[in-house]
Formats: C-alpha cells, structure tokens, sequence
C-alpha cells in the first residue's frame, strides 16, 4: 500500500513521535515525582537542610490546603489565568495575521527578515524598565511582556509554516482559480496549521513564565506577586505552596497544548506514522 | 475552421531565468488541437513536455509566442480547464478527504452543496473510487491517489483537460485500466486532452494525434497522426499491424530527437 505513496511535506518544527516507551513512561513519570516528594519530605526531616528554607513536603501541602479555602487565593490564581490567556490570544491573533500577511508577499518578508531577526532575541524582562515607566504595576505591564515574548514564539513558526506551502499544491490551487482568500483559507492555512500549533504550544508556556515574572518582580496582581508577599513575610511553605501551584499550572497548559495539538494534527501524525 | 480550434500556441517560447543560469526550455513550438481532441504529446525527458503544459495552464510567464484558448490569450489560469500533475500525490490536499479534495475546486467555482455532492460521487463512480470518498489521500496507493485526481479534474467538468505523465507511477494493469478510463471519459464528456506521456505505445494507444517534440531547445519534431478506429482496446488495438506501424515510427522519432536531430530550421 505504501509503495508509490509520495512523501508528504513535513514541517521541521514537529518533535519526532517516540514510538517506544510510551506506555511505560507515564508509569516511570509517576515514580520520579513520588521519589521527589520522598526526598523532600525526608531532608528536612532528617535535619540534612533546615527546615526553615525546606520544610517537609507535608507541611508544604497543608498551607496549600489552607490556602485552597481562602478567597484570596483564588482571586489571584484568576488575575494570572486571565493576564496569561489574554496575553497569549493577543500574541496568537498578531502572530498568526502577521505571520500570514508577511509570509504571503515575498517583498515584504525580504524586507522584514532583518528586522524580526534584530527583535526577537531581545529577552521580554528587558523590557521591564520600559513598561513601570509606562504603567507601573497593572496588568498592562505584565500583558505588554506576555505578548511580546509569545508573538515571536507565534509568528516565527507561522512564518515556517507559510513558507512550506508546496508548490504544487499551490499550482493546483491557482490551475483551479481559487482566490487569494480562499488560497489562504484553504491551502496556507491548512498547511500552516501543525506550525501555528506548535507556535501555540510554545507560548504557552513562554506566556506563563512572563505573566509570574511581571507579577513577582513588578507586583502586578496574581499568584507571582502573592509569592512575593510571602516570601518577604517569611511564610516559607505558603512560598513552596504557591511555587508548587505555578509548577502544576505550568504543567496542566503543557498537557491540554499536547491534547490541541493531537487533535488539530491528527491528519498529519498519520501521515507521518504511515510514511 | 478557426473556429473549431480550441488551442493555438503559436510560436511559444520559455526560458527559465534565474541568477547566473537560464534555461531555455521550450524554442519555438507552434501547434493547434480542435475542440474535443485527444492529442498525445512525447519526448525526451527533459524536453519541455511540463514546461509547455504550464505555459498552457496559465501558471507560467512566456518568454515570447502566444497561446490562445478558444480565442483569447492565456495570461492567468484559464477557466474551464483542468490540469493533472505529473506530481499527483503532491497536488491532492492531504488534510482532506478523498471527497473533500473532489469537492474543493467546485465549492470555489460557487456550486450549491447539493449539485456538488452529485457531481463528486459521480466522478469518484467513474475512476472506481465510490467506496473510498471519507478516506484521507495517503492511505490510498498510488493508483488510487493519481484515481482521485483524475476524479477531481473531471469533476470540475473542464473543457480542456491537461494531464502530465498522469500514469508514471502506477502499475501495468492499473495503468491500462486508467488509460481506457481516460478514453471513455474523453468520448463520454466531449472534453479537449492534453496528455504528456513518455510511454510511446500509450501515446498512440491513446491519442487521435500524437506531437514528437525534439530535445531542448524544443520544437515539434512531427505531427503523428494516429489513424487507429475509434472503438480500441488495449488487446486488439494494440496487437494490430497498423498500431504497429505508427508506434515503429513514433519510436524511431523520440530515438531520433534523443539524438539531437531538429526539423531543418525555416
Ligand atoms: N523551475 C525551473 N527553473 C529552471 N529550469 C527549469 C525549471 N523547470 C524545468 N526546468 C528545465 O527546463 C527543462 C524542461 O523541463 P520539463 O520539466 O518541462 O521537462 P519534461 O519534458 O517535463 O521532462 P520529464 O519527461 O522528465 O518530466 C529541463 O532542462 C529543466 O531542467
Ligand atoms: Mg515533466
């Protein structure tokens, strides 16, 4: 059946799918996070670190527990969840519209070229002095760093993505007098699609870690900033509780991007496991 | 007569241009095919055969000549006409349904839902697909693809029809079984064929006419005509002294233009 079956384009962007392991993996994973919390409960314990800067893992989980009941708690893992999701639809929307516009017109992607390769690298926090000038400690701050760092992590893999059409789909598409919006629509879009998600993914995450930064080092309201507050309080497990509630958000939006991304690709990690 | 000619290429030339090396592919090629024609176009790989086809499609700039369809001049995809690829796998859109990849090209065109789903079961009946239309083009074969995108093409209900090598890639028996589709369909729909083919026998097998291009820089070689009846098949047609003697000829042409020789200039 595979014998005259053409190779597909694949984009470069895609990790390579493990075919081994995956079965054992979540098995092993589980494991690892026990052993850690072994660990850390034992050490304090044990006196090898002072339980002043580590306290047991079980204290740890009581001031989450305790902080699980208090509204404030609450109240700031919601600013966070909000200046991360607006940031990152921003980032998405501009990266993707950006992206496509600058892909499709050869001229200005020349044009362009030097100067997203000048911005980009440019770390977000940089821009933190700019930004308190600007708007001291609201959202605005922490948004304006969010978007900044996703919208590269959006546009540059959109850009990938655009510039993968194949030409002969193109030719097909053109023989067939769609229009430049339906060749958009149904040609770049869907071909751009595995690297929008990947851009996805990767500012997820990237969102995240602004959107905690910009609250603990700005004191924009959220869970960053209450780790702040905490920790200048000396409430050191309520520190390791919030610390843990980040690490857990962090890992929750790395699982559901996966699950978009398997569900949004699922024509093409087929293409890619028959091929 | 003028006005039974559907295509007119008069004098087209192309030379790719890139920095530091062009390419001149086609010369000089001058030709005309009626409407409802078969015609058949061979030669030596390398020769032009896509180079041509594309000018003609309307997805290439000419470097000089002209083409006309049924009149005007070819500057933009024409409409009514469909091309199959000589990368079919390519051409099909992977992240569609067989039906999908059927359906898209008539959506753009504007027909209502219910007109499309006729036509796109119709088509899929005719290349002997109707049981594949929900599967994705790569888990067909190779057949099976280049069968969805004859299928798509017809679909459109094209006047002309340009296929490239469209059979390179499938095996003997699928291969004579497209070809006799292709010939049915031609007779059913009264469509004008282009058919870029490298395989002599297919050539004549197929085509009312069949064009000899030299090698590059090219120019028709000779005009064939293919005085086969009309009714063939792929034992009797093919095993009879007349089939014979045009392949013979043909045959002696493209080893004549892998050699180099050009029809004396004019
Ligand atoms: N995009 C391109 N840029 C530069 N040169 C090209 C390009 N496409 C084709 N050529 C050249 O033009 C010539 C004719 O190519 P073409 O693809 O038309 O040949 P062909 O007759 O279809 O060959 P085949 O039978 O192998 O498919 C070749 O020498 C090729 O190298
Ligand atoms: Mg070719």
């Amino acid at each position: 059946m595979t014998t005259t079956t053409p190779t597909m384009p694949g984009p470069a962007a895609l990790r390579p799918v493990r075919a081994t392991g995956r079965r054992r993996q979540p098995v092993l994973g589980l494991l690892g996070c026990l052993i850690a919390v072994a660990v850390v409960e034992a050490l304090p314990r044990l006196g090898v670190v002072d339980s002043r800067f580590l306290p047991p893992f079980s204290t740890m989980a009581r001031s989450l527990g305790e902080q699980l009941t208090e509204g404030e708690f609450w109240t700031g893992l919601g600013q966070t969840l909000v200046g991360w999701a607006s940031g990152l639809a921003i980032a998405m929307v501009a990266g993707i519209v950006v992206g496509v516009v600058i892909g499709s017109i050869p001229l200005l992607r020349a044009v362009t070229a030097s100067t997203i390769e000048f911005l980009r690298p440019i770390p977000s926090v940089a821009l933190i002095p700019l930004v308190v000038l600007i708007y001291g400690s609201r959202p605005q701050s922490a948004l304006i760093l969010v978007v900044y760092a996703a919208f590269w992590q959006v546009l540059v893999q959109v850009l990938y993505g655009v510039a993968d059409v194949d030409p002969v789909v193109r030719d097909t598409a053109r023989s067939y007098r769609f229009s430049r919006w339906a060749i958009i629509r149904s040609v770049v879009w869907p071909t751009a699609m595995p690297y929008v998600v990947t851009g996805f993914r990767l500012a997820a995450s990237v969102a995240l870690i602004l959107e905690i930064t910009a609250e603990l080092i700005i004191g924009v309201p959220g869970l960053g900033k209450s780790i702040g507050v905490a920790q200048s309080s000396g409430a050191v497990p309520e520190t390791y509780a919030l610390v843990l509630v980040v690490g857990l958000l962090g890992v929750l939006i790395n699982v559901c991007t996966r699950a978009v991304e398997r569900r949004v690709l699922r024509w093409h990690t087929s293409v890619r496991g028959e091929a | 007569m003028s006005d039974t000619i559907a295509l007119d290429v008069a004098g087209l030339a192309k030379t790719y241009r890139s920095p530091g090396r062009d390419v001149e592919a086609v010369r000089d090629l001058t030709f005309q095919i009626r409407r409802g024609e078969l015609v058949c176009i061979v030669g030596p790989s390398g020769a032009g055969k896509t180079t041509l086809l594309r000018c003609i499609a309307g997805l290439l700039d000419l470097s000089g000549g002209q083409i006309r369809l049924d009149g005007t001049a070819v500057t933009e995809p024409p409409a009514g006409m469909a091309v199959v690829f000589q990368e079919y796998g390519r051409s099909l859109f992977p992240w569609l349904t067989v039906r999908g990849n059927v359906e898209l090209p008539l959506k753009e065109k504007g027909l209502a839902k219910a007109a499309r789903a006729a036509k796109v079961a119709e088509a899929l009946d005719a290349v002997g697909l109707p049981d594949s239309a929900d599967a994705h083009p790569w888990q067909l074969s190779g057949g099976m693809q280049q069968r969805v995108a004859i299928a798509r093409a017809i679909a459109y209900e094209p006047s002309v029809l340009l296929m490239d090598e469209p059979f390179a890639a499938v095996d003997a028996q699928t291969r004579a079984d497209l070809e006799d589709l292709v010939r049915t369909l031609w007779k059913r729909l009264g469509v004008t064929v282009l058919f870029v083919t490298h395989d002599i026998d297919e050539s004549v097998y197929l085509g009312q006419r069949v064009l000899v291009l030299s090698n590059r820089p090219t120019v028709v070689l000779e005009d064939v005509p293919v005085d086969l009846p009309d009714d063939r098949d792929q034992l009797t047609t093919r095993s009879s002294p007349q089939f014979t003697k045009i392949r013979t000829h043909v045959y002696e042409l493209v080893q004549s233009a892998k050699r180099g020789e050009r029809p004396e200039v004019r």
